[in-house]
C-alpha cells in the first residue's frame, strides 16, 4: 500500500492510502474528537463531531469517514471545527438530563469529556426534550435512552459482535430512538445481556445495573483476568473498588475477544460474595456435617484419597471441578489428578 | 421576448403516453438505436460535451457521472432514476412522467448501454401511484416491443419520505432498509445499490439524454447558459398569475420567468420574494430579481436552482410564518440519523415558531444564524445541509420581517 502525503494542522503526515483523515490524525498524534465512531465497529460518520476543515471543500466533513488524498491540506481544530463541535456540543445536552453528579458514568463519559474540552457548559437551545421511562427490566442493564446521543454504537455492537441483531432505529428526526423492535424493553426482546451495547456506549445510556451507585468510574481499579466460564480464554477487567468486585468491563486489548463477551462472564460473577458459600471445610461426622479446621480437612482427603489410589487402583478416581473455582484453582485440580493420582479423568462444569 | 423551448418535454401533449406506438412515430429510440451504433466511450463523451448538469437539483454533469461507474470493472451495474420527486412545488418529474414516460426509459437505456448495465430502477414518489401504474404500462409496451433490448427497468415505489430523494437514502430504501443516507465518499457511482457502480439522474436528467442524442452535444451546448446548457422544466407555485409549468433555456433571469411565463405576480400586487428550487432553496428577494436562473449564477447570489420550482410570495405574505412551516417540514422529515440535523431542524423550528408567535429575543436570531451557518456545512447529507438555507437568506433579506415580530 503506497503512502499519503499530507498537512494536518500545519504539519506534513504520512499516512497509508485509504486511511481516513482520523486515522491519519491518530498516527501524527492529533486526537480528534469522536463520539460515534469506534475502530471496532463499521463507521458511521453520523455524530458529526470529528468533523475537520479541508482546503477546497465547503463542508466540514466527518474525519472518520473520509478517506485521505494527496497533499490535502487538514484543520482539526479551525475557527469553523471549533463552532461546528461546540453547536453540536450543545445541541446534545439541550436534550440531556445532565444529572452528571449522579450519574454513573462520569469519568468515562465521552460527551462530558467532549464538553469539558470545548467549555460548553450551557446551551442557548431549549424546548422539547425526551423523558423517556428507564429500562430497568432485567439484572443486569439500565437502559436511560434520554442520555442516549444516538451514535448507533449499540446498535451496530449488537449486529457486528455478537450478532444479535437485537437494535435498530425507531422513528425520524428529534424522535429517532436506537432499540429493540417495537421498543420493548430488553427482557422482553431478544437480547442476550452479552452486554456489548454497555461497553461501547459513550455515554450513560446504557450501563451495568450491578455498579450503580456503587463507585465514580476514577475510584474503579481494574484487575485484568481471564474468564473461568469456559475454554474461550476472554479476558476482562475486573472493576474493583475498595478491594470488592463490583462488576466486569471490558479490556479493549483482550486477545481472543476484544470488548465481547457472553451473559456468564459480563455478568455471572455475583457468585463471589453469596452468602451461601463455603468459607471453612466441613466433615460429615454420625451423618451430619460439622465445622473443621483446614489441617483436619486436609488430613482426611490425604488419607481417603491414598487409600482408594492403593485398594482400586488410580484408574478408579475422577476429578470435576467447577467454573465457579479460580483458574489457578482449576489448574491445580487437573494438575494434582495426573501427576498425584495417576490419571487423566478430569473435567469440568464448562467444557466448551 | 422568452420563449419556451421544449426538449424533454418536446412529445408533451402531442403523442399519447400510453401509446408507445406514438412515441415510435414521433422518432422514439432511434436514439438509443444510434447510441448503440457508438463505442460507450464515445457515447459518454457526447454526453459529457453536452454539458448536461443533473436537473434534480445536484448540478452534477451527468457524463461525467456515467463516467465514474463506466470505469469501475464490475459484473452487474444499475442505473436507478430518482423519480422521488419530494420538493414542495416541485411536479417537472410528475409532468414528464405522465406526458411521456418512453423518452425516460429511453434516456434510462442509454444511459445503461453507455455504463454497461442490464438493470434500471425507477424510484417513485409514493404519493404518485397512478404514475407508476402510467410507469409499469409504458415498461411493459416497451418490452413488447423489444425496444429496451437486455435493458430491463422495475418500478419501485417510495413510501413518502422526503429523504428518500438524497440519492443514497434512496438507495438504502430500494434495498429495503430505512431511508438514511450514506457517507460519501464512495459515491454511488463507484458503490452503489447493493455496493454495486450506480448511476442515479433525475426523471429531467435522463429525459434530456434522448434529444441530445439525436440531435448531437453542440446542439444542446450552445442552448441556454454556456455553463450550464439546456433547458430547464419550472413550476409555478403560490402567488403568481399563471400557476403551472414551462420549459425554457436557462439563461433567462427569474424576472423573465416569473413576468412572461408566469403572468407576473397575481392580482397585480407587488413580489415580496421568491424561492426557488423547492422548500430548501433559500428566499430571494425583488432586488435579485435580474440574477439568471442557471445553477452557478443562482448560487452566485446564494440561492440555488434546485428542482426548478418557482415559489412566489406577494407582498402581503408573512415571511416569518412562512419560515416556520418550512422549519416545521424540515424537523418532521430530517431521518435523525446525524445530529445537527436530528436536533438542529427541531431547535430551528422552535426557535421560529417561537418569534412567529412574538416570544422570540434578538438573541435568538443570532442563534438561528449560528445554528443553520453550522448544519449548511456539517451535516451529513443534502437534506441537512440545504434545510437552513431558507432561514439565512431570509435573516439576509429580510431581517426586518424578524426584528418587527420581536417588537
Amino acid at each position: 500500500m503506497s503512502d499519503i502525503r499530507l498537512t494536518i494542522n500545519g504539519m506534513e503526515v504520512v499516512a497509508p492510502s485509504g486511511s481516513t483523515i482520523l486515522e491519519a490524525a491518530t498516527l501524527a498524534g492529533i486526537e480528534i474528537p469522536r463520539l460515534c465512531y469506534d475502530k471496532d465497529l463499521s463507521p458511521l460518520g453520523a455524530c458529526r463531531l470529528c468533523v475537520v476543515e479541508v482546503q477546497g471543500n465547503r463542508l466540514l466533513p466527518a474525519s472518520c469517514v473520509t478517506p485521505i488524498n494527496e497533499g490535502m491540506i487538514v484543520e482539526t481544530e479551525s475557527e469553523a471545527v471549533v463552532e461546528a463541535r461546540r453547536t453540536i456540543l450543545e445541541l446534545l445536552i439541550a436534550n440531556h438530563p445532565l444529572d452528571c453528579m449522579t450519574c454513573d458514568k462520569l469519568g468515562d463519559c465521552k460527551l462530558a469529556d467532549y464538553c469539558y474540552k470545548y467549555g460548553v457548559s450551557d446551551t442557548p437551545f431549549y424546548g422539547d426534550q425526551h423523558f423517556y421511562d428507564i429500562d430497568d427490566s432485567n439484572p443486569f442493564i439500565i437502559r436511560d435512552m434520554n442520555k442516549c446521543i444516538l451514535c448507533g454504537a449499540c446498535v451496530r455492537a449488537c449486529e457486528e459482535m455478537t450478532g444479535q441483531d437485537n437494535l435498530s432505529y425507531l422513528g425520524r428526526g428529534f424522535d429517532r430512538k436506537a432499540t429493540t423492535a417495537s421498543d420493548v424493553d430488553y427482557i422482553d426482546s431478544e437480547c442476550v445481556f452479552c452486554g456489548q451495547c454497555v461497553a461501547v456506549c459513550p455515554t450513560g445510556a446504557l450501563t451495568e445495573k450491578t455498579m450503580h451507585g456503587k463507585a465514580r468510574r476514577w475510584e474503579i481499579d481494574r484487575v485484568r483476568t481471564t474468564c473461568p466460564f469456559c475454554g474461550t480464554g476472554c479476558n476482562f477487567d475486573l472493576a474493583v473498588k475498595d478491594g470488592k468486585v463490583i462488576g466486569v468491563l471490558s479490556n479493549p486489548e483482550a486477545p481472543t475477544n476484544g470488548r465481547s463477551l457472553c451473559i456468564k462472564g459480563r455478568f455471572a460473577w455475583d457468585f463471589i460474595y453469596n452468602e451461601k458459600r463455603l468459607t471453612t471445610p466441613l466433615i460429615k461426622k454420625d451423618g451430619k456435617f460439622e465445622e473443621a479446621s483446614w489441617d483436619e480437612a486436609f488430613a482426611l482427603i490425604a488419607t481417603k484419597f491414598n487409600e482408594i489410589k492403593e485398594k482400586y487402583g488410580p484408574e478408579s478416581f475422577a476429578a470435576l471441578s467447577s467454573a465457579r473455582c479460580t483458574n489457578e484453582e482449576n489448574y491445580l485440580v487437573q494438575k494434582f489428578t495426573r501427576a498425584y493420582m495417576g490419571n487423566n479423568n478430569v473435567d469440568h462444569c464448562a467444557r466448551t | 421576448m422568452a420563449e419556451e423551448l421544449r426538449v424533454v418535454l418536446r412529445n408533451a401533449g402531442k403523442i399519447d403516453p400510453l401509446k408507445i406506438e406514438d412515441y415510435l412515430a414521433a422518432g422514439g429510440y432511434k436514439s438509443l438505436e444510434k447510441a448503440k451504433t457508438m463505442s460507450r466511450p464515445d457515447l459518454i463523451a457526447e454526453v459529457k460535451a453536452s454539458g448536461l448538469r443533473g436537473r434534480g437539483g445536484a448540478g452534477f454533469n451527468a457524463g461525467q457521472k456515467w463516467s465514474f461507474s463506466y470505469g469501475v470493472d464490475s459484473d452487474v451495474k444499475f442505473v436507478v432514476c430518482n423519480a422521488d420527486e419530494g420538493e414542495p412545488g416541485t411536479y417537472k418529474d410528475r409532468i414528464i412522467m405522465e406526458q411521456d414516460p418512453q423518452t425516460l426509459l429511453e434516456g434510462m437505456a442509454i444511459c445503461g448501454y453507455a455504463i454497461g448495465s442490464t438493470k434500471g430502477y425507477i424510484y417513485c414518489r409514493g404519493e404518485y401511484p397512478y404514475v407508476v401504474e402510467i410507469l409499469n404500462t409504458a415498461i411493459e409496451q416497451a418490452k413488447a416491443k423489444g425496444v429496451l433490448g437486455d435493458f430491463d427497468i422495475e418500478v419501485r415505489m417510495g413510501a413518502g419520505a422526503y429523504v428518500c430523494g438524497e440519492e443514497s437514502a434512496l438507495i438504502e430504501s430500494i434495498e429495503g432498509s430505512r431511508g438514511e443516507p450514506r457517507f460519501k465518499p464512495p459515491f454511488p457511482p463507484v458503490v452503489g445499490l447493493w455496493g454495486k457502480p450506480t448511476i442515479v439522474n433525475n426523471v429531467e436528467t435522463f429525459a434530456a439524454i434522448p434529444a441530445i442524442i439525436e440531435k448531437g452535444a453542440a446542439w444542446y451546448a450552445g442552448i441556454g447558459a454556456p455553463k450550464y446548457p439546456g433547458t430547464k422544466v419550472l413550476t409555478f407555485t403560490g402567488d403568481v398569475a399563471k400557476k403551472g409549468f414551462v420549459e425554457v433555456p436557462t439563461n433567462l433571469t427569474i424576472r423573465e420567468v416569473i413576468d412572461q411565463f408566469a403572468g407576473g405576480v397575481a392580482d397585480g400586487k407587488k413580489l415580496k420574494a421568491v424561492q426557488i428550487g423547492g422548500t430548501s432553496g433559500g428566499f430571494i428577494p425583488e432586488s435579485l430579481l435580474d440574477t439568471p436562473i442557471d445553477f452557478d449564477s443562482m448560487g452566485a447570489i446564494g440561492a440555488t436552482l434546485g428542482s426548478g420550482a418557482v415559489f412566489v410570495m406577494d407582498e402581503t405574505r408573512d415571511i416569518v410564518d412562512i419560515i416556520d412551516r418550512i422549519t416545521k417540514f424540515f424537523a418532521h422529515e430530517s431521518c435523525g440519523k446525524c445530529t445537527p440535523c436530528r436536533e438542529g431542524t427541531h431547535r430551528m423550528h422552535e426557535i421560529l415558531t417561537r418569534i412567529n408567535e412574538g416570544e422570540g429575543f434578538e438573541d435568538d436570531l443570532d442563534t438561528a444564524a449560528k445554528l443553520g451557518k453550522v448544519m449548511s456545512r456539517a451535516c451529513l447529507c443534502g437534506l441537512g445541509q440545504a434545510a437552513p438555507a431558507p432561514v439565512l437568506t431570509t435573516l439576509e433579506h429580510f431581517k426586518a420581517d424578524y426584528l418587527a415580530k420581536i417588537g
